[in-house]
């Protein structure tokens, strides 16, 4: 690897000038916001890295319009003090990327929407993308652009919002983002269904998401993790666990409802709010995959009724460990040693189709394999022309998730 | 009559050929899917935009995605424009045609192919109707959120055109929000799928560019949707103020204080009076402004949740509060605010604006538009989406009278521009249209419609899909900038 130099901008105008000058001396860059998610996506070599870290503060939040704005760089540490304070909430959930890839640093708000990342609530509440509302970007020109806006509703021109969401700094440099907030739920329990195999959690799961309670997170925790989660204060067996959230009453009536559903598919134990809120931020984390490595680490997304199929179907090929949010539908797949990337997307265009992110490899592996899904030709190009049309001389992150992205 | 929106000037030269168009759309379409006789062309010359009205070269009904493919191929071919249309309920004018253009209509691809309860998705084709995969989905306790008012006709392929929401959107979102897939027909004819029953799908989100791009960016023949599982019980209740701006702020202070209910609607005086009369729902006709808060759940939920938001209300002096006594009260109270437009429509003509501001103007919206309305000496019904700050004015006029029609028109735009500078936007859900075309603008900068625009060309190089609509006529990219017809007259 070369030394990069690390630009610091402090205004949407001097990122356009340092695009500008990319452009200028044909120098592509590597756009960075807090750089803990800097394991994702093909390794670059960018001649200098632009940081928007110092592209901080809230620059709009009136609690009682469930809205916030804050520029690319704000710590997202910050960005949930704020929401706090007000008894507030980013409702999807961001995973934090730390632990699995055991790095340090401080995540920005940009950096979420940029990789669109979502955590266990994506079920009920939608993904970062649902969430993100308006956009400031520059663009592979160094114009400033700006789409959406601070309202809920906005189907005014198009919607370039969602296709800055998870567009992983390849569009455009965003320097600013208005989100959705929503009051943090008033309470929260968790319905834990001890003993289920993986296929019969599925079931299980899935009748929990079509029963009329709010399921607002659904995860199974087969044998081989759940010793890795809660200090191992869940260990005896696999759980199935769902979470109800909302007001004190609403919540006592629906977790009966629901524990006398489940009780009829295994034993039921409840977790209360604080154990709720400790077990779901490590899954949201992956916590049983902490720790960097070296062992790959596949985030899967498929139907929820697929999940199992996958893991059931590789498990018979390849070293796996694996388990199961969004009702079955998110997979992360720990991989003995190799990835065994052909296997895994093989499997999943067998079993209905779904995408895989190889989240987690080292540098040679992730230069190899493709780490996003490879798309069809006819969508690649598609998504080769989009690309152009934001950064025709190819100086953002070049490459950062395909050979034409 | 004339007109304040220009169409582009219809090309001669497909005009000219409209012979032989047809006899080619005849050879690669079935017996009755192609439409040529002025008088079944009618039917098609406008939207619920009815102001403005075009006439098609031709309508295609196609049948099949291949059928949709050949006829797009066809046209990109021969640079002939094309109107993709749903059910022709657009508020927007998005579904006008023009005179060099081929229509095509997903109205026969109305089946529902797939429900997948253990996944919560159904896979339908463009032409069914919103409501009807609720029906069809009912029976099994599951439920389509998105829920527009003109859901007993408008369609998932419109739907996705125009991101559709609903009054329910507070709670269940929008279109773009239920929507995991579309099968969609590109420019050329070639065909891709976008997303399926997996929560997210790879690579740019294609998917939440393709909703709400007005039928620009190709045309999606088959949609997998999210299914929900319906609440167990759902209680709307009537809450009458003295004043709107105290309705207003009542709205802001019930989601200030963490409680979303499913739905907060709200009608002023004049749209009290007009849906009662069509509705006979009970609607209290001595108050000023009227709330409807729906809260859904177990009766221990609906009950705990209308606890605070009765005491809420209590604070901003309500003065008539009214809950449904049952299903078919429930019923009346929906259908009473659902039939809003219809029921203006058979007191007056209307146009009615869709622009959304933040919930704190809401009340200053709310007094500024009063004033516009009585400079231009118009009337107006405001009936809107208050808990996600998505306004609908009902302007009040007489289309048999141009000047006020013009002055409808020129009402509306300011009604509109007042919500940009509020911090709002041209159109929470009805999409730009023609109508909202020209005011553009007013809330983008050019560089920011010129990168909107640089995407569309990534999708329809020659710009054939729908080319009147959205971005303003002058100033578009490249060689395809068409000019603007000429004769402001209407044909």
């Amino acid at each position: 690897m070369i030394d990069t130099q690390v630009l610091y901008p402090e205004s949407e105008d001097d990122v356009a000038r340092l695009v500008a000058d990319a452009v200028r001396s044909d120098s592509p860059v590597e756009i960075r916001g807090g750089g803990t998610r800097g394991g994702m996506g093909r390794p670059l070599q960018a001649a200098s890295t632009l940081s928007v870290a110092r592209l901080t503060g809230i620059t709009n939040y009136d609690p009682t319009e469930l809205v916030m704005a804050a520029r690319a760089g704000t710590p997202l540490e910050e960005v949930e003090a704020a929401l706090d304070e007000n008894n507030q909430m980013l409702t999807f959930e961001p995973m934090d990327h730390r632990p699995i890839y055991g790095v340090e640093g401080t995540p920005t708000i940009g950096g979420v929407f940029a990789g669109n990342v979502s955590g266990p609530r994506r079920i009920s509440a939608g993904a970062a993308r649902d969430n993100l509302l308006g956009v400031r970007f520059v663009n592979g020109s160094g114009e400033i652009v700006k789409s959406g806006g601070r309202v809920m509703k906005n189907v005014t021109g198009l919607d370039l919002v969602k296709l800055m969401a998870g567009s992983w700094g390849t569009l455009g440099v965003l320097c600013e983002v208005t989100f959705k907030v929503l009051p943090r739920p008033e309470t929260a329990v968790t319905i834990a269904v001890r003993g289920l195999n993986d296929a019969q959690a599925a079931e299980a799961m899935a009748a929990a998401m079509s029963m009329s309670v709010e399921v607002s997170g659904a995860a199974h925790l087969p044998e081989s993790v759940i010793y890795r989660l809660m200090g191992g204060a869940l260990d005896s067996g696999p759980a199935t666990v769902l979470r109800l959230e909302g007001l004190e009453p609403s919540v006592a009536v629906r977790s009966k409802r629901l524990v006398e559903e489940m009780r009829r598919r295994g034993e039921v134990s409840v977790l209360d709010a604080d154990a709720t809120s400790g077990l779901w931020r490590e899954i949201r984390d992956v916590k049983p995959f902490e720790g960097g490595g070296p062992k790959p680490v596949w985030r899967v997304s498929v139907a929820p009724s697929a999940g199992h199929q996958l893991v059931a179907a590789l498990r018979l090929k390849a070293g796996v460990d694996a388990y199961y949010d969004w009702q079955g539908g998110l997979v992360w797949l720990q991989m003995e040693a190799d990835p065994e990337a052909d296997l895994v997307r093989q499997y999943i265009k067998a079993l209905g189709g779904g995408h895989a992110t190889l989240v987690r490899a080292d540098p040679s592996m992730r230069a190899d394999i493709p780490v996003f899904e490879p798309q069809p030709a006819g969508l690649e190009a598609l998504s080769r022309r989009i690309k152009e049309q934001f950064d025709p001389r190819g100086v953002l992150n070049p490459g950062r998730m395909s050979s034409v992205m | 009559m004339t007109e304040l929106i220009a169409f582009l000037e219809p090309d001669r030269s497909v005009i000219d050929r409209r012979p032989v168009i047809i006899s080619d759309l005849a050879d690669m379409l079935p017996e009755g899917c192609l439409i040529t006789e002025e008088r079944e062309l009618v039917p098609f010359d406008t939207d619920a935009f009815v102001s403005y009205r075009r006439m098609p070269l031709a309508v295609v009904l196609p049948e099949t995605t291949e059928q949709v493919a050949a006829v797009l191929k066809y046209c990109n071919d021969n640079s002939i424009p094309v109107v993709p249309r749903g059910a022709g309920t657009s508020l927007s004018g998005g579904a006008i045609p023009q005179e060099d253009a081929i229509v095509i209509g997903v109205s026969k691809l109305n089946r529902i192919l797939e429900v997948d309860y253990p996944n919560r998705a159904a896979l339908v084709q463009a032409g069914v109707t919103n409501i009807s995969i609720s029906q069809a989905v009912d029976a099994d306790g599951f439920f389509y959120a998105p829920d527009p008012s003109s859901q007993l006709a408008c369609t998932i392929g419109g739907n996705i055109g125009m991101n559709s929401g609903g009054a329910h959107c507070l709670k269940y979102g929008v279109t773009t929000n239920n929507l995991m897939g579309v099968k969609m027909v590109m420019f050329d004819g070639s065909i891709v799928e976008i997303g399926g029953k997996a929560l997210d799908s790879a690579g740019y989100d294609l998917l939440g560019l393709i909703c709400g791009s007005e039928g620009q960016l190709g045309i999606v023949t088959e949609a997998t949707v999210r299914l929900l599982a319906k609440p167990e019980g759902a209680r709307p209740v009537l809450f009458g103020f003295q004043s709107s701006v105290a309705a207003g702020a009542c709205v802001t202070d019930i989601i200030g204080a963490g409680i979303i209910p499913v739905a907060i609607e709200f009608m002023d005086k004049p749209a009290i009076e007009i849906c009662e009369a069509f509705a006979n729902a009970g609607y209290p006709m001595d108050v000023e402004a009227l709330l409807i808060v729906e809260v859904e759940g177990s009766d221990a939920e609906m009950e705990a949740m209308l606890e605070r938001i009765i005491e809420i209300a209590r604070r901003h002096g309500v003065k008539t509060i009214k809950e449904s006594q049952s299903a078919t009260e429930a019923a009346l109270i929906w259908k009473g605010r659902k039939s809003a437009f219809g029921a203006t429509g058979r007191i007056a003509d209307y146009i009615c604006m869709d622009g959304t501001v933040p919930l704190g103007q809401l009340s200053h919206v709310l007094e500024k538009t009063s004033e516009i309305i009585d400079r231009y000496g118009l009337r107006v019904a405001n009936v809107f989406h208050a808990g996600d700050g998505n306004m609908h004015p009902l302007i009040l006029f007489d289309a048999n009278d141009p000047e006020e029609s013009l002055k409808a028109e020129m009402a509306g735009n300011d009604i509109l521009k007042l919500c940009v500078d509020a911090g709002g936007c041209l159109t929470g859900e009805h999409g730009v249209g023609v109508e909202k075309r020209d005011l553009m603008r007013h809330q983008y900068s050019g560089i920011d419609l010129a990168q909107q625009m640089r995407v569309r060309a990534a999708f329809d190089p020659k710009w054939i899909l729908n080319p009147s609509k959205v971005f303003p006529l002058d100033g578009r990219n490249g060689s395809h900038a068409a000019q603007p017809a000429s004769g402001k007259t209407a044909a």
